[in-house]
């Protein structure tokens, strides 16, 4: 055995602390939120910010703008030229992006941590003094409509995802395609994102998530610095979103493309999220989707679909329990070779229907909470998974005290809560079935010149 | 005096955000087994990444696809276990196993917990040496695999690189994909994925990082006890493949609204002394940040893309120079046109002073981000071996980027930039693209 770098390493011994991430948290007098998640294994950082908007709260008619509006934060601001902060970011080593979803938007940098106070000054800047021109439109539009092309026009699986979603939030904007309709893409404007932005965007709707090699106090003081003198925007309040009307009527749909080799069937029903104070249910319903879809070898769906009747060569169940309004769970299906969507669907319904009756299996329950427990101490080596799930539970509706409660809940859990949850959830009535396949003549691929 | 000590001063300052902080061990099992070690025991698992040198590309004349559905099975029962078992013992200690294969290697990524590590290592041990092959987990995973082989003959991008790789490398393994065909996956049987593990997963090709809370003695007996009963020696390796020199447009006419264009031409190798002229070459013109000359170009100023980029590809018997854009069917011939125009500039003007300063800012700056965590650090390890990379590369390579000069550059662009080698394969229905006789 030998050890290198000995010649450097003096410079640069890293010191171990006894546990990976502590999380501190602090309000700005603003009402800007900052959670500081301090881990100094390496000397790195990652630089968040979440607003809590996203695709969900747009206007009627500009569905998209949220998304466009997160790809226009890249242009000029009062102190920064159009490109620049990238720019910055990248002759400082590091990297950036930025994401949306339908409860939320979220900035981010990757840098060096003795960087980390110009990106607060880039991203305090674009919070508040964002200045779009005419020309920023068109260019960015076509990025967008091409982003589209290449996520959902090119792929029929997407494209039968926006169905199936259409189908199943009839009225509450998550019927609506976070990246927009085609359609409305095309038009949205200079105006549509500034208004959005002037709605949407204050540091009252903001979150300020630092994670990885920061002092909580020297994060807030910096914070207090770059963040606290932005004025908050009063008009923003509660988010309110139309409610879904009760749905009456299983809803079914059929979606043929050419494109399809491979035919599937996806069940999914309206579910409970989780809600502040309020994760047992959600907590129940993940662990059914881990039961039920978690893993081929082991999952109730896997053991009688792919091992016992070898219906399928593929099942899988899931749940999304972070979203601030009503959520969807969801059943899979990928018939075995001359087994047809409707004999797959039958069986898939008859294996929740003997899974119910039957219950869960205690072992199978004692090593998904043994795995989640696990997972505590495998998620602690990614800071910025950590980052992530604060951000995202804090945009969804949920507190600090909800994420750090969560493992806990799910531990607590029992069999029987489950099959309750599953039993509630799992109501025709309020469901969406899809079946995807080639037309009847199969999949057409034209030879190759 | 004074003088120097001031430079030096200078260079620590420059230096010392731009050096990773990781403390390598060499670490050599009681049976002569090699691995790299980072020990890091605050958070109480281990990190372990295995490559197996040669992969896919070691399928046996008419076996196509037997390493990769080998792979899949070793998962899928070990000695006494069976499927389910096997699935249940490994979530009973919360380990994680995943197995992937490329042509050129077979990779296991592995995480386990401090309190059981030695029960998941022997797990672990029985998939690779007392894999079962059992016929049910055959006829399982042959079935997935051809539902994916299907599935990729409609899928505009494995269409593509499907396609390039049949015009590109000749009757290489790499001109096939690794999957396998319909036809040859139905014919695989139990004793080709015997011969398939036996070829790729022996000691002469093994290669491992460690990363987490172990220390080197223990990880020493870990190798043993994981890989002394391989195979001594696998397949003979694969021999270099011959790249085609003639620059073409292909067209694989395909019903989809946006299509897909991957271009490329040969490359450099690794351990070309111009090397590293080349990646910061390629850096500005193609790399991954937002900044690239043809992301600037095709996206920034056109919106012809949602996403372009190239990429230096050192597969280990081809060096490639290859590329990727998608856009709308009625534009993809304005965004070829640029990649040409673009190529042939490079290799007439190289790049700009001030484009070699911020490129050189940016990686140098990027490097040391990369080592932040037990799994990112084992890959890293992993992968410097399999390069013949030195143990002190990552206190060096930075320096390798600074010293990159623009004259250097300029010659490099000459040389590896060649508009008339220049391969297109576009796969949709492009307007106005004129595809080579």
């Amino acid at each position: 055995m030998r050890r290198l770098i000995a010649l450097v390493s003096s410079l640069l011994v890293l010191s171990f602390p006894a546990q990976a991430a502590e999380v501190t948290t602090h309000t700005l007098d603003n009402g800007m939120e900052i959670v500081v998640i301090e881990d100094t294994r390496a000397p790195v950082v990652v630089h968040m910010v979440w607003y809590r908007v996203g695709s969900a709260d747009e206007p009627e008619g500009v569905s998209g703008i949220a998304h466009f509006l997160e790809h226009l934060m890249f242009k000029a601001t009062d102190t920064l030229e159009s490109g620049e902060l990238s720019r910055t970011v990248a002759a400082n080593g590091g990297s950036d992006n930025a994401f949306t979803s339908y409860d939320y938007t979220a900035y981010f940098q990757r840098v060096a941590s003795d960087r980390l106070e110009l990106m607060m000054e880039m991203e305090a800047s674009r919070m508040d003094g964002l200045r779009l021109v005419p020309e920023d439109i068109p260019t960015e539009r076509d990025v967008v409509i091409e982003e589209r092309n290449q996520r959902t026009e090119n792929s029929p699986g997407a494209l039968f995802g926006e169905q199936r979603r259409a189908a199943q939030f009839l009225h509450h904007p998550y019927g609506i395609p976070i990246i927009g309709w085609k359609h409305e893409a095309h038009n949205l404007s200079l105006e549509d994102a500034n208004a959005f932005y002037e709605a949407h965007y204050a540091p009252n709707n903001a979150i300020l998530v630092v994670a990885g090699d920061a002092d909580p106090a020297e994060v807030i003081a910096m914070a207090e610095e770059h963040y606290g003198a932005l004025p908050p925007n009063p008009e923003i309040g509660p988010r309110d979103r139309v409610d879904e009307p009760p749905q009456l009527a299983e809803r079914r749909l059929v979606m043929e493309d050419p494109r399809v080799a491979q035919p599937y069937v996806i069940r999914t029903y309206l579910a409970p999220e989780r809600d502040p104070g309020d994760q047992r249910r959600a907590a129940a319903l993940t662990l059914l989707a881990e039961i039920l879809g978690g893993t081929g070898a082991t999952s109730v769906l896997g053991e009688k679909l792919q091992f016992e009747t070898r219906t399928s060569i593929y099942t899988s169940a899931f749940y999304r329990g972070l979203s601030l309004d009503d959520t969807t769970f969801g059943l899979v299906i990928v018939p075995a070779e001359g087994v047809r969507l409707e004999e797959a669907e039958a069986a898939l319904d008859a294996a929740v229907a003997e899974f119910l009756e039957e219950g869960v299996d205690p072992d199978q329950l004692d090593r998904i909470k043994m795995q989640l427990r696990a997972s505590l101490i495998y998620e602690s080596d990614n800071i910025q998974s950590l980052a992530r799930r604060y951000g995202a539970a804090l945009t969804s509706g949920l507190t600090v005290d909800d994420v750090e409660a969560w493992p806990d809940i799910l531990q607590e859990v029992t069999a029987e809560e489950i099959v309750n949850a599953g039993r509630s959830v799992f109501d025709r009535t309020r469901s969406v079935t899809g079946w995807l396949r080639a037309p009847s003549s199969g999949p057409m691929v034209e030879a190759t010149q | 005096m004074i003088r120097i000590l001031f430079a030096t001063t200078l260079a620590f300052l420059a230096a010392l955000p731009a050096r990773a902080a990781v403390d390598i061990a060499e670490v050599a099992s009681p049976g002569g087994i090699a691995a790299w070690l980072v020990e890091e025991p605050s958070i109480p698992f281990v990190a372990l990444e295995i490559r197996f040198k040669g992969g896919s590309a070691l399928d046996a004349p008419g076996k196509r696809g037997a390493i990769n559905l080998m792979t899949g099975l070793l998962e899928e029962g070990a000695g006494d276990l069976d499927a389910r078992d096997f699935a249940q013992a490994r979530e009973s200690l919360a380990a994680s196993f995943s197995f992937d294969v490329s042509n050129d290697a077979l990779s296991i990524s592995a995480r386990f917990l401090t309190e059981n590590r030695d029960e998941a290592v022997d797990l672990l041990r029985s998939a690779l040496v007392e894999t079962r092959f059992g016929e049910d987990a055959i006829e399982r995973v042959r079935a997935q695999v051809i539902s994916g082989i299907r599935s990729d003959a409609t899928d505009p991008n494995e269409i593509a690189s499907d396609t390039f790789a049949r015009l590109v490398y000749g009757d290489h393994p790499y001109a096939t994909s690794d999957s396998g065909t319909e036809q040859s996956v139905s014919g695989l049987t139990r004793e080709d994925l015997v011969a398939a593990r036996d070829r790729v997963i022996a000691r002469d090709r093994v290669y491992v990082g460690a990363a987490g809370d172990i220390s080197p003695e223990e990880l020493g007996a870990l190798l043993d006890q994981l890989l002394a009963d391989l195979p001594e020696t696998g397949a003979p390796m694969p021999e270099e493949a011959d790249v085609a020199d003639e620059g073409f447009v292909e067209i694989v006419p395909f019903d989809v609204p946006q299509s897909v264009a991957l271009f490329g031409h040969a490359g450099i190798a690794r351990d070309d002394p111009d090397f590293f002229a080349a990646f910061v070459l390629n850096e500005v013109f193609g790399g991954s940040g937002r900044q690239s000359r043809l992301s600037d170009e095709v996206r920034e100023k056109r919106g012809l893309t949602y996403g372009i980029g190239t990429y230096l590809v050192d597969y280990d018997y081809a060096d490639m120079l290859l590329g990727q854009v998608a856009s709308a069917n009625e534009v993809v011939a304005e965004a070829i046109e640029v990649v040409n125009d673009e190529w042939a500039r490079i290799a007439e003007e190289g790049i700009t002073e001030e484009e070699l300063t911020s490129i050189k800012t940016y990686l140098t700056g990027a490097y040391p981000l990369r080592f932040d965590g037990n799994g990112p650090i084992a890959r890293i390890m992993v992968g410097m071996q399999m390069q013949g990379l030195p143990m002190d590369y990552i206190n060096t390579r930075n320096d390798k980027v600074n010293a990159v000069t623009l004259e250097d550059t300029h010659r490099v662009a000459a040389r590896l930039y060649d508009p008339e080698a220049l391969k297109f394969v576009v796969v949709g229905q492009p307007q106005g693209l004129v595809p080579t006789d």
